[in-house]
């Protein structure tokens, strides 16, 4: 597992009981158990709690700007397709100011792996509502409950175009584990939500507080019901649908490009004006 | 560019929004390769927050923004100048950064090789900042023999993975760059960092001695960096400064003025950013007045005043999609 750990940057940054621990760990004991050559990887993260993660893994990484972590991650896989990046980060990163450029990557499935750590808050910040808030959840900007619908983000990214499409929550670990490697290994855009425990922000407002007691709740309302249609795989207080939900293929997008690129210069070799050949 | 880029190798990617495509130029340039995007005016604003990403990571890559009026939508497809000190002040933060302004076909091809040199130089986005006048004009263009074009590639590191620290920067302040996929394995982040690119966000000593180098880099350089085209200087009294198409309004009025025996000369900005501040200087102390005309209610004269004093300079400005007249120019230089 060191292998895979930047152990300069640990102790991690993340409080007691946060499940962004248990995220980073399943994720090295998948690529451990791969044996992915982690000169191949490039793990991005955007900005939050999760967005740390980049620093944990000891694969080449980048911590972009707020929700720009796949709009990087794309320009890397468009010229290096031989490279796989991983974008780890949290649902306000990737689906509230980053919501554009997810929707994209996944209609034009890219081969990038996207994990969210879906805490249901902005965590880092001081626990503010976001795209994922449940309906009359507390959080420091919903002091009277929340008013607002939140995402059911397996549905978004099934509807948008990803070939792979799981949940789980922090507590299904050698599921989420074995998730993670599917993802890792699919080609195309894959997406693994991971609803996580926040009991300093989120847990906290809402009778969460104890990291245990939150376990314990994430265990008793998950229910399993894989490859039913994502848009009945509801997140309620009182129901979480784990499993997976889409596993199909399409054609990837790098692939696609190269395969495009090869046409034009194969037309130019016929002619004799080639000069530069592609990668 | 979608046309070209397939036939020589290259990648041509249209993403969802200026915001993206900027985040995918860092993307591609630190997988290795060198990008570039182009924008106008809105576009421009909604580059600035990774153009600033790509300062603080110290990314080569290239900007072209083909100017129009604004603020907001302002008019599009119309010409200005209204965004070069935006091109400075854009992103937050403090930061420096190189701008280049062609004023000619000629010149756009000639300065974005020079901006992707310059980019890979010194490791900091290069903007190239051009006005409609001149991303629409149609005059004769030389393209050299590649042989005969010099490119610059960035420093890559010379220690092995163990040892190489990407942040790290000998005398000429730039660090050597790794890429992804060649077994380095590093981290790099827009969060204040140390050489090792691990966050520093508590240190106030670390983030000093970040900024300083982030700006020193290039303000250490200025001369070399800089490029200015100066005629009829030698004996003038009066100067016009003047960049990108105004420049060409302005060479015309000083050709005309010294047909009449004018002395005037003939001060032209080729970069914008880093100021030539040593330049305008010395010009200042040898003429009595400096007009600067501009396409824009007066951004650049500032700095023009910053470096020649504000008794002998004078702003031209104009607005609304309309070119100084050579004739306009030169009589504002006399009056």
């Amino acid at each position: 597992m060191e292998h895979y750990t930047r152990t300069g940057m640990i102790p991690h940054i993340w409080c007691n009981g946060c499940g962004d621990g248990v995220i980073l760990g399943e994720f090295l004991r998948a690529l451990d158990e791969l044996k992915y050559d982690i000169n191949k990887l490039v793990v991005v993260s955007g900005i939050g709690c999760i967005g740390r993660i980049s620093g944990y893994t000891n694969t080449d990484s980048f911590h972009t700007t707020h929700g720009r972590a796949l709009a990087f991650a794309v320009g890397v896989k468009a010229v290096r397709p031989e490279l796989k990046p991983v974008v780890i980060s949290g649902d306000g990163d990737l689906f509230a100011i980053g919501g554009n450029h997810f929707i994209h990557a996944a209609r034009r499935n890219i081969d990038v792996t996207v994990i969210c750590s879906n805490n249901f808050n902005y965590g880092m910040t001081g626990g503010q509502s976001g795209p994922t808030t449940p309906t009359n959840a507390y959080t420091t900007t919903t002091r009277y409950g929340n008013i607002e619908h939140p995402f059911n983000l397996v549905h978004l990214a099934a509807a948008s175009g990803a070939v792979y499409v799981a949940r789980w929550t922090s507590i299904h670990v050698k599921r989420l584990r074995e998730s993670m490697k599917k993802a890792v290994n699919k080609k195309g855009f894959s997406f693994v939500e991971v609803i996580t425990t926040c009991p300093e922000e989120y847990g906290r407002r809402n009778k969460l507080a104890d990291p245990i007691e939150g376990m314990k709740w994430l265990r008793e309302v998950s229910v399993v019901r894989s490859f039913i249609d994502p848009i009945q795989a509801v997140v309620q207080p009182d129901k979480i649908v784990v499993g997976e939900f889409v596993d199909i293929e399409k054609p990837e997008f790098s692939e696609l490009l190269l395969e495009s690129t090869r046409k034009v210069q194969a037309n130019l070799e016929k002619e004799g004006k080639l000069t530069n050949v592609a990668i | 560019m979608s046309r070209r880029l397939p036939e020589v190798g290259g990648v041509y990617l249209q993403m969802e929004d200026e915001i993206a495509s900027m985040a995918a130029v860092i993307g591609a340039s630190y997988a290795g390769v060198k990008s570039m995007t182009a924008t106008s005016g809105p576009g421009f604003s909604l580059m600035q927050e990774n153009i600033g990403l790509a300062a603080m990571t110290e990314t080569p890559c290239v900007v072209v923004d083909v100017m129009r009026a604004g603020p907001s939508s302002g008019q599009p497809t119309k010409t200005s100048q209204q965004d070069v000190m935006q091109a400075k002040w854009g992103s937050h933060g403090d930061y420096e950064i190189i701008a280049l302004s062609p004023s000619s076909v000629q010149e756009m091809f000639d300065l974005t090789i020079e901006a992707f040199n310059l980019s890979e130089t010194y490791r900091c986005p290069v903007l190239v900042m051009t006005d409609e006048i001149v991303g629409h004009l149609m005059e004769r263009l030389t393209i050299p023999k590649p042989e005969g074009i010099h490119l610059a590639d960035r420093k890559r590191p010379a220690a092995p993975p163990s040892e190489y620290l990407p942040f790290r920067a000998g005398e000429d302040l730039v660090p050597e760059m790794a890429i992804f996929g060649e077994g380095y394995r590093f981290y790099a982040t827009g969060l204040t960092h140390d050489e090792t690119g691990h966050p520093q966000t508590d240190s106030p000593e670390e983030h000093a001695k970040l900024v300083q180098r982030l700006c020193d880099k290039i303000r250490k350089n200025v001369n070399k960096i800089t490029k200015v085209e100066r005629i009829f200087l030698d004996d003038a009294d009066i100067c016009i400064i003047a960049y990108g198409s105004v420049a060409r309004s302005a060479l015309s009025a000083v050709i005309e003025g010294r047909g009449k025996g004018i002395k005037i000369g003939f001060l032209r900005l080729v970069t914008l950013w880093p100021f030539p501040e040593q330049v305008v200087e010395e010009v200042a102390a040898q003429v009595d007045k400096i007009l600067v005309p501009e396409m824009n209610y007066g951004q650049m004269v500032r700095e023009v005043e910053r470096s020649a004093g504000r008794r002998k300079v004078e702003s031209l400005p104009k607005l609304g999609d309309a070119l100084h007249t050579p004739q306009e120019i030169l009589a504002h230089a006399l009056s």
